[in-house]
């Protein structure tokens, strides 16, 4: 047997309280793409970093081509041929690619030679790059594409890339893998971490699965059906979510010809929005982050005021309605951003019960709180949605990223909103308790409420939505029947592949 | 290697022990500091916190206490409930002299009438003064989104110079041989703030810095405001999303916090001092500040920290003319009191960690 590129031995790295990598072994031969699959938590990205060199293991040890490899830090690692490429990216907005890259670089070249040296490599790899492009005029695939060319400039060995797909419509993501396989046959190994299976189907030669923090299984993900790498990541059968069939009734929500400037030079502006939603149905709204996803939710619940006709509950205009008189009608929201926007990081879960609860579940009486009340709202929202805490007397910080969601939804949806708009509901949360929100949201749209969910992950608008519709660059999508739609559909719908071309490789 | 780590949740020992920390931190350095300038550090301390409480002449000090305090317990709250919100009234000082200037105006206007509603009068007055002064930045603000800091701060200067004009002007006695300076109100029945009970320095500031701390207590825990006032502090978007009207909270906590300061000055202007002068203003306003942290923005707390400051000034004062401690070094002891709470406020939400340090 050849030597493995990479060979991890026994690698174990603990937290305090926590157990992040236990005795994890495996190979990563050379030009192999190599799957690192996991739940959020599962320890992949204290994985990678030890290899990057960022993080240090507690014992075990790391061989580079049969030699003892233990990078001191990211430079170290480098120098050995290990390139990573983040999920989010480290690039300054007001700079040019070429600076950008330059930046990353021990002993930058003349601009003039950078800019010539990326302009080949982007020729050589597919991914179309021009140097002097402002990074803040890129979008997110291209801005994906300098840091992968900021990696191959150092002619990397082993291609570390974490959830790279998870920015990306599926034509760019096509793009993506053509490069990747391109890198593959010339040699250079990668190491994929995803948790998207099919993905890791068509991609990765090789897949190791890692559950709280233990390597779990192998296997070879072409041979193995996705439904069997979810349940090794898992750890259990899984509960797909029921879906019963339904009448809808009148419209609950319409959002017509609703345009809204950037909040903030960095915000996107809404151009040109409608959108209906019936009772009883769910209208799922994808596109890639960063395309006005933020700004609609604001639309809809409230925060962001608008034209008092723009915005519509059953057939009122209620788009000079605040948060709070919105609640009162039975539109709620939750928003993508637990920490700082749909919780107060600090307050205790009965304050953050209090938070959007205050109208609906009758917490507030002539300006007074009853927070006895309040408290038994918070232990019923923990106590329906499995949330994993001490008691509501603990600070929302405390709390991990997906039992924190599972208390932000479940607040939201025991106060039997009519309209329910959700934003990422299941971002960070494993997947029984993403199943569990997902299966709540579906409970409500059977007792009739409208939801509306925006979410950058398709696999989740294709579960639960009846109508799918897009936002790119703050244009919203006709919708269509979400039954039958492709992914090319979908991907076009996106905005394609935002005026990239395919690569020609 | 030390290193700090954030604490999952807050502590609350912590939080209750970093005051008493910080007080025993600045008696050891404060001692240290009046040791460096020859003075023996022992006495110096013992004056400062125990002669005005129960040495030979507390009699005349404990009276004193609670008329220093109270003024400052009143600025502080209002300032606190701005502080929670994370909206930064630094103008306290402006709006308490245009409160005793509106105030004492208001009263002066009926001399020499007596009657039983002038004094109320002169409440009503002194607040609306205050408020009035703290309405310029807050309007600033959430019109033009202008920094309440600056233009709070440099409305100090401008109160300032309109104290010394009325002073000058059109408050000046007319029976006051050309002096500047108002009638006193001390010898004017109707609008004097005098002590309710003999000798124990007890006014109606005392009382109202009380009722200020309850209302600020049941406003923060138990009102809507109150929650707004904390959740924006902690959470702007947050509060935005619950509902908050950034503008009408800027309007509210700085209005509060201006009419309480102008409250504080028409109690003083009306009663300790007396008169409106050039040199009415002895820094109430500044030192609040420094209460309302001290007292960590909790109302109990200010009520407390009031208590710590108006002693370490009585007591700063007894230490200079028996120890011969020079003002500034007692300045520098109260500076280290600030800095010391500061400091160690950050060991409620992290713990110091010793060992190895951990890369991302």
């Amino acid at each position: 047997m050849t030597v493995p590129l990479l060979s991890l031995q026994g690698l174990t790295k603990a937290y305090p309280g926590v157990v992040a990598n236990d005795s994890v072994s495996f190979d990563i031969g050379e030009g192999e793409v190599h799957a690192l699959l996991g739940e959020n938590g599962a320890g992949k990205s204290t994985l990678v970093k030890m290899i990057y060199g960022l993080v240090k293991p507690d014992s075990g040890q790391m061989l580079l081509r049969g030699a003892p490899f233990a990078p001191a830090e990211p430079r170290a690692a480098r120098a050995d041929g290990i390139a990573m490429v983040f999920q989010h990216f480290s690039l300054f907005d007001a700079l040019n690619v070429a600076e950008n890259i330059a930046l990353g670089m021990e002993n930058p070249p003349e601009m003039r030679d950078l800019a010539a040296r990326i302009r080949e490599v982007s020729e050589t790899y597919g991914l179309p790059l021009d140097p002097f492009r402002t990074v803040g005029d890129l979008s997110a695939g291209e801005r994906q594409r300098v840091e992968i060319i900021r990696c191959l400039l150092q002619d990397p060995k082993l291609l570390i890339m974490d959830e790279p797909t998870s920015v990306l419509t599926p034509q760019e993501v096509e793009i993506l893998f053509k490069t990747l396989q391109k890198l593959r046959a010339e040699g250079t190994s990668i190491l994929y971490i995803s948790h998207k299976l099919e993905e890791i189907r068509t991609l990765c030669d090789h897949a190791t699965i890692l559950r709280l923090g233990k390597n779990v299984g192998e296997c070879t993900p072409s041979e193995t059906s996705a439904r069997d790498m979810a349940e090794m990541m898992v750890g259990s059968s899984l509960q797909t979510p029921q879906r019963k069939t339904r009448e809808f009734g009148e419209v609950a929500m319409a959002i017509t010809g609703l345009s809204v400037p950037a909040p903030s030079a960095f915000g996107t502006s809404l151009k040109n929005v409608h959108l209906t939603v019936r009772k009883g149905e769910i209208l799922g709204i994808g596109g890639v982050a960063g395309n006005g996803q933020d700004e609609l939710l604001g639309v809809l619940s409230g925060e962001v005021l608008t034209a008092a006709d723009a915005v519509k509950l059953h057939g009122q205009p209620i788009g000079r309605h605040g948060p709070t008189a919105r609640r009162a009608l039975g539109v709620l929201a939750a928003p993508e951003e637990r920490l700082g926007h749909a919780a107060a990081p600090d307050m205790s879960l009965t304050e953050n019960a209090m938070l959007t609860g205050s109208v609906r579940e009758g917490l507030e009486k002539n300006g007074f709180l009853d927070w006895g009340k309040t408290k038994d709202f918070a232990e019923r929202i923990i106590k329906a949605f499995d949330v994993r805490t001490p008691g509501p007397g603990n600070a929302a910080r405390s709390l991990s990223g997906g039992n924190l969601q599972k208390f932000v939804i479940g607040r939201e949806v025991l106060q039997n909103p009519d309209v329910l708009v959700v934003n990422q509901p299941t971002w960070g949360v494993d997947a029984a308790a993403a199943a569990a929100i997902r299966q709540s949201l579906l409970d409500l749209a059977a007792k009739g409420a409208a939801v509306i969910c925006i979410s950058q992950d398709l696999d989740e608008l294709m579960e639960i939505s009846d109508s799918f519709a897009a936002l790119n660059e703050g244009r919203l999508s006709a919708p269509r029947e979400a039954a039958g739609l492709t992914v090319e559909e979908i991907g076009l719908m996106m905005g394609g592949a935002h005026g990239m071309e395919v690569a020609h490789v | 290697m030390i290193r700090l780590e954030k604490r999952p949740q807050p502590s609350r020992a912590w939080s209750l022990a970093t005051p008493l920390v910080a007080v025993l931190a600045t008696m050891v350095f404060g001692g240290l500091l009046f040791a460096a300038l020859g003075k023996p550090p022992v006495e110096a301390i013992r004056t400062i916190f125990w002669e005005p409480l129960f040495g030979e002449f507390s009699f005349y000090y404990r009276p004193q206490l609670l008329v220093k305090g109270a003024p400052l317990v009143l600025i502080a709250i209002g300032l606190s409930l701005g502080f929670r919100a994370g909206i930064w009234n630094i103008g306290a000082e402006g709006q308490y002299i245009m409160g005793a200037i509106c105030g004492a105006g208001a009263g002066l206007a009926f001399y020499p009438l007596e009657a039983f509603y002038i004094f109320p009068i002169m409440v009503i007055a002194g607040a609306l003064g205050g408020w009035a002064w703290a309405m310029i930045p807050a309007i600033l603000k959430t019109r033009f989104g202008t920094n309440e800091i600056l233009v709070s701060l440099m409305l100090v200067y401008v109160a300032e110079q309109f104290l010394a004009s009325v002073s000058l002007g059109l408050l000046k006695n007319p029976e006051g041989f050309g002096f500047p300076g108002s009638r006193n109100l001390q010898a004017y029945d109707s609008a004097h703030n005098a002590e309710l009970i003999a000798g124990t320095g007890m006014h109606w500031g005392v009382v109202a810095a009380l009722i200020a701390v309850i209302f600020a207590y049941v406003l923060l825990n138990r009102h809507m405001t109150g929650y707004h006032i904390r959740l924006t502090g902690e959470a702007p978007r947050a509060a935005k999303f619950a509902g908050v009207n950034p503008a009408r909270l800027v309007l509210f906590c700085l209005g509060m916090s201006g009419a309480l300061a102008g409250l504080a000055g028409m109690f003083e202007v009306s009663g300790p001092s007396g008169q409106i002068s050039i040199d009415f203003n002895v820094g109430y306003g500044f030192t609040a500040i420094i209460v309302a942290f001290l007292g960590r923005l909790h109302p109990v707390g200010i009520l407390l920290a009031g208590g710590l400051m108006a002693l370490t000034y009585i007591g700063g004062d007894i230490a200079q003319s028996n120890l011969q401690l020079p003002a500034a070094a007692i300045q520098v002891f109260q500076g280290m009191l600030l800095f010391f709470l500061l400091a160690f406020d950050l060991l409620t939400n992290f713990r110091i960690a010793i060992g190895k340090p951990e890369v991302a």
